[in-house]
C-alpha cells in the first residue's frame, strides 16, 4: 500500500567540472515504497543518492524529502532520513553498543542501555555489543550501520549497494527489515547494480542511464530475464 | 565526541605514543644543541618549551579528523541533525585534554633533562600554558576540520595555522620567559589580556564558522 510521495526529485542536473552527471531527473517515491535504482558504474546512482541525502548540492533541480527542500532545508531532511552508504559510519576501536551510544547521543536520541539492547537486538547483534567493531565482517558492519540508522525512526532510507558483502542469511534477514520498513509507511531509495533477489523488495525499478531515468517500471511483473532484458536495452540504448 | 575520540585514542594510543616519541626526539636535540651552558639555555628555555608545545600539538591537532575519515564516518557528521557546534567543542574538548597530557609530560622531561627547578614559577606557569594550549587548540581543531578534505593537508595545516597563531606564540612566550624569571604575573598581565583575547575570539570564530567549514 503505497502513499503520498516523501520523495520528489524534479528536473535534478549536476554537474562535475565538465561532466553532467546528472541531466534532468525526475522521479517520485512514496510512502511505503520501494525503488531500485539500477544503472552502470558511474551512471550517477551515488550522486543522486548524495543529493537526496543532503550531502551534495544540485547545480539544477529540485529534491524534496517530506515536505522539506533538501538545500534549503537540510536539517529538517537530516531528521527524517537514515543513510547507509559504501561508508557505515562506525569506529573501528569503539564495541558496538558505543558505537550506538555515540550516534544517539550526537543526534540528542535517547541513548540509554535498555534503548541500545533493543536496538542490537534488531540486527540480531546483541551477543556483540560489547565487542569492538573491528573484528567484525562486513555483513556484522553494515547491521549495525542500520540499527544506528534505525535509531532515529527515519521514514526514507536511503540504500548504497544494502546487500554488497551480505550472505544469504543476512540478505534474507535484511529483506525482511525493510519489508517492515515499507509496511510502516516509510519510503526506501536503494541504489544497485545487481539484478539478484534484492531486487524482490522493490515496488518499482528505475534505470538511470546518460544521466537521466530511462525506464521506470513496477517491478512486480518482471521476472529476473526481464530486468536483465531491459538493463541491457536501456542501458546501451542511452551510451 | 569528547569522550568518543578519546576513548578512540585510549584503545589505539596512535597519537598519544607518536606525540611521546616525538617529544624526546626534540628534547634530546635540544640536549645536544644546547649543552651544559645553564645561562644559555635559561635565555632560550621559553621559546624551546613552546616549540616542543607546539610542534608536538601540529603533530596531535592535524589528526583530530583523521579518525572520521579512517572511519568513514565524516558524512555521518555531517548528517546526524542539530547544531555542528557541539561537534566543534567536542572535538575541541579532546584534542585539549590530549595536549595538556602531552605538555605536561613534556614540561615533566624538561626538568628531567635540563634540571630546571620550576617549584616556585610552577602555578604562573600552569596559567600561561592553560591560556595558550586554549587558544591553540581552539584556532587548530578548526584550522584541522578546514583541511582535512583537501590533499596536501599535512602541508597545509601548519602553513595555514602558524600566521594566524602569532599572538598566541608571542604571549604565551613571552608570558613564560618572565614566569620563568620569577617575575610577578601583574608585570605580563597585558600578555595574559592578550592571551585571554585571543582565546574568546578564537573559540567564537570557531563555534560561528564550524558549520560551513564541515558542509564545505
Amino acid at each position: 500500500m503505497v502513499g503520498d510521495p516523501l520523495i520528489r526529485v524534479a528536473g535534478l542536473v549536476r554537474v562535475f567540472g565538465p561532466t553532467r552527471v546528472l541531466d534532468g531527473v525526475t522521479f517520485d517515491v512514496a510512502a511505503g515504497e520501494a525503488v531500485a535504482l539500477l544503472g552502470p558504474n558511474g551512471a550517477g546512482k551515488t550522486t543522486l543518492l548524495k543529493i537526496v541525502a543532503t550531502l551534495l548540492r544540485p547545480t539544477r533541480g529540485t529534491v524534496r524529502v517530506g515536505s522539506h527542500d533538501c538545500v534549503s532545508e537540510a536539517e529538517a531532511v537530516r531528521a527524517i532520513i537514515g543513510v547507509v552508504a559504501h561508508g557505515v559510519h562506525v569506529y573501528d576501536d569503539l564495541t558496538a553498543r558505543e558505537n550506538l551510544k555515540f550516534w544517539a547521543t550526537l543526534a540528542g536520541l535517547p541513548a540509554d542501555r535498555d534503548t541500545l539492547a533493543q536496538a542490537l537486538a534488531e540486527v540480531d547483534l546483541e551477543r556483540h555489543a560489547e565487542t569492538r567493531v573491528r573484528t567484525f565482517s562486513a555483513g556484522m558492519k553494515r547491521r549495525l550501520a542500520l540499527a544506528r540508522v534505525g535509531l532515529g525512526r527515519p521514514r526514507v532510507l536511503l540504500l548504497d549497494e544494502p546487500f554488497a558483502g551480505l550472505d544469504a542469511r543476512a540478505r534474507k534477514w535484511l529483506e525482511g527489515r525493510l519489508e517492515t520498513f515499507k509496511s510502516a509507511g516509510g519510503a526506501l531509495l536503494m541504489a544497485t547494480h545487481s539484478f539478484g533477489r534484492e531486487l524482490g523488495t522493490a515496488d518499482r525499478l528505475a534505470i538511470l542511464a546518460g544521466g537521466r531515468i530511462v525506464l521506470d517500471t513496477p517491478r512486480a511483473a518482471l521476472g529476473p530475464d526481464d530486468i536483465q532484458r531491459l538493463y541491457v536495452a536501456h542501458t546501451e540504448e542511452a551510451s | 565526541m569528547a569522550w568518543k575520540d578519546l576513548l578512540v585514542e585510549r584503545r589505539s594510543k596512535e597519537t598519544l605514543n607518536a606525540l611521546l616519541f616525538f617529544s624526546l626526539a626534540l628534547l634530546f636535540v635540544f640536549q645536544f644543541a644546547l649543552g651544559p651552558d645553564r645561562e644559555r639555555l635559561a635565555s632560550v628555555l621559553p621559546g624551546l618549551l613552546w616549540l616542543g608545545f607546539i610542534l608536538s600539538g601540529i603533530l596531535g591537532l592535524g589528526r583530530v579528523f583523521l579518525v572520521e575519515r579512517e572511519n568513514d564516518c565524516w558524512e555521518g557528521l555531517l548528517l546526524a541533525p542539530g547544531d555542528k557546534s557541539a561537534i566543534y567543542l567536542g572535538k575541541l574538548a579532546g584534542s585539549l585534554v590530549l595536549m595538556l597530557v602531552v605538555e605536561a609530560l613534556v614540561l615533566a622531561l624538561f626538568v628531567l633533562f635540563f634540571d630546571v627547578d620550576l617549584g616556585p614559577a610552577l602555578p604562573g606557569l600552569t596559567l600561561v600554558i592553560l591560556l595558550g594550549t586554549v587558544g591553540f587548540a581552539a584556532l587548530g581543531t578548526l584550522f584541522a576540520a578546514m583541511t582535512a578534505q583537501v590533499r596536501a593537508r599535512e602541508l597545509l595545516f601548519p602553513v595555514l595555522l602558524l600566521p594566524v597563531l602569532v599572538p598566541v606564540l608571542l604571549a604565551t612566550v613571552k608570558a613564560t620567559e618572565a614566569v620563568l624569571l620569577r617575575e610577578p604575573l601583574a608585570d605580563v598581565a597585558h600578555w595574559l589580556k592578550l592571551l585571554v583575547a585571543a582565546d574568546v575570539v578564537y573559540l567564537v570564530v570557531g563555534l560561528l564558522t564550524f558549520d560551513f567549514i564541515l558542509e564545505g
